[in-house]
């Protein structure tokens, strides 16, 4: 099979890899690059496990061709805060008990991510809609909601300072 | 199987790659890329168009509302354009699937895949939707309806032809529109059913009336009786109910484990009808 180079801001580095046309996103991230924090559930676009952000939009990793990637800007999971200084998204999420066996929690931290990159003060409404595509069998969504709302708050207030 | 992607800048690049051999054009892919593993469809070359900047816009031309082939289900739905003057439209695009999904999946593909429940279609047909389609031997124009050919199958040739955009009247003061739809969830649940109008009222008498309801047929089904028995009718709550009555009459849901009953949703059917226009009279009264 035919194989292509694939250049990407990733996590806000550049990275290069020879990948196969055939690949979606996901492929990439987690064979080649190693990067398994993005999850893989369903493969078919329907549980949001694996969503990362591309070009400031939340998009599910499994179906997004890996060619089409070509010079976008990807965020996964492993580039969100380090294990000194956690994002307020999982520090709330850890804080509120958001995460439970935690298989949703990579996908649903993006989807809230996108949220809170463009909206800092969000509705309950809005943050449904913005995690509604991401599917947890664990925690019932209220307190993964709660770890959204407290989040946005602590950015604000990190704003402020 | 796959030996190219080709990320295509001109619609000309697009017409010329599918020239080359087995070659086929990929919108957001949210469903060509599951049809592709599932080997319900082959190519050899994917042809992308996202990258063309002359298919990202949603504009208002001599009163027409063109949507570019790249514009997602997500900025249809954000797009003020969209909100004032097809806000049908806007609804129906943001009942799609789930943000994700709705970042990904392109209105045109929405009508490309021909599924006859796509909530976007749905509202196309309603506005009474034109699509452009290209081929190296030129343009031609066909109304969104008459491309369906059964179920998830389009008249249009994703390996020959390239629909570039979609075009519809931008609605009048005196033109109305609703988008109802009845699923089990808010999100990623596929419609029991929907249903879009829009309305064209003058001097409080029905001018005309579009009424779409799906999944009915094989295709987003015009309640074409009830468009007709409507047309110059007062509006009010009889001759509402009578349309109504007559639309669903038209329609032949059939029994469904994802979506209920025949039965059932041809008598929901008819409830659905009667509030979408009313709604889309209280809008086109203003
Ligand atoms: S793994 Fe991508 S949406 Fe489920
Ligand atoms: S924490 Fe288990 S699926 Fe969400």
């Amino acid at each position: 099979m035919a194989q292509m180079i694939l250049k990407m801001i990733l996590n806000g580095k550049p990275v290069e890899r020879r990948i196969s046309p055939g690949d979606t996103l996901l492929d990439v991230l987690r064979g080649d690059l190693g990067l398994s924090g993005t999850k893989k559930g369903c493969g078919r676009g329907e549980c949001g496990a694996c969503t990362v952000i591309m070009n400031g939009k939340a998009v599910n990793s499994c179906i997004v061709p890996a060619p089409r990637a070509m010079n976008a800007r990807i965020e996964t999971i492993e580039g969100i805060g380090t294990v000194e200084k956690l994002h307020p998204l999982q520090e709330t999420f850890i804080h509120c008990g958001a995460i439970q066996c935690g298989f949703c929690t990579p996908g649903m931290i993006m989807s809230a991510k996108a949220l809170l990159d463009k909206n800092s003060n969000p509705t309950r409404e809005e943050i449904k809609e913005a995690v509604a595509g991401n599917i947890c069998r664990c925690t019932g969504y209220v307190k993964i909601e709660e770890a959204i709302m407290m989040a946005a708050e602590m950015i604000k207030r990190e704003r402020r300072k | 199987m796959l030996k190219d992607y080709v990320r295509a800048q001109t619609v000309d690049e697009v017409l010329a790659a599918l020239q080359k051999g087995d070659a086929r054009v990929i919108a957001g892919g949210t469903d060509l890329i599951l049809d592709l593993q599932a080997e319900k469809v082959s190519a050899e070359i994917l042809v992308d168009i996202n990258s063309i900047d002359d298919l990202q816009n949603i504009e208002l031309v001599d009163g027409q509302i063109r949507i570019g082939a790249a514009v997602t289900h997500q900025q249809a739905a954000e797009s003020q354009l969209v909100l004032d003057s097809a806000p049908v439209l806007a609804e129906a695009c943001r009942s799609v699937g789930s943000l994700q999904i709705r970042n990904t999946g392109t209105v045109v593909g929405n009508v490309i895949n021909a599924q006859p429940a796509a909530d976007a279609a749905v509202a196309l047909v309603a506005l009474g939707a034109v699509a452009e389609i290209k081929t190296e031997n030129g343009t031609a124009y066909q109304p969104v309806e008459d491309l369906y050919t059964g179920v998830g199958k389009s008249k249009i040739d994703s390996t020959k032809q390239l629909v570039t955009a979609v075009q519809f009247p931008a609605l009048l003061p005196n033109q109305g529109s609703a988008f109802i739809r009845l699923a089990q969830r808010g999100a990623l649940a596929l419609p029991v059913l929907n249903v879009a109008v829009v309305a064209s009222l003058v001097n409080h008498k029905v001018e005309w009336v579009r009424i779409v309801m799906a999944p009915v047929a094989p295709r987003p089904l015009r309640a074409v009786e009830a468009e007709n028995m409507l047309r110059g009718r007062e509006v009010n709550e009889q001759n509402i109910l009578e349309a109504a009555k007559a639309a669903a009459a038209r329609a032949n849901p059939r029994d469904s484990a994802l979506r209920g009953s025949g039965q059932y949703r041809k008598s929901v059917l008819e409830t659905l009808v009667k509030r979408g226009l009313s709604e889309a009279f209280n809008k086109a009264q203003g």
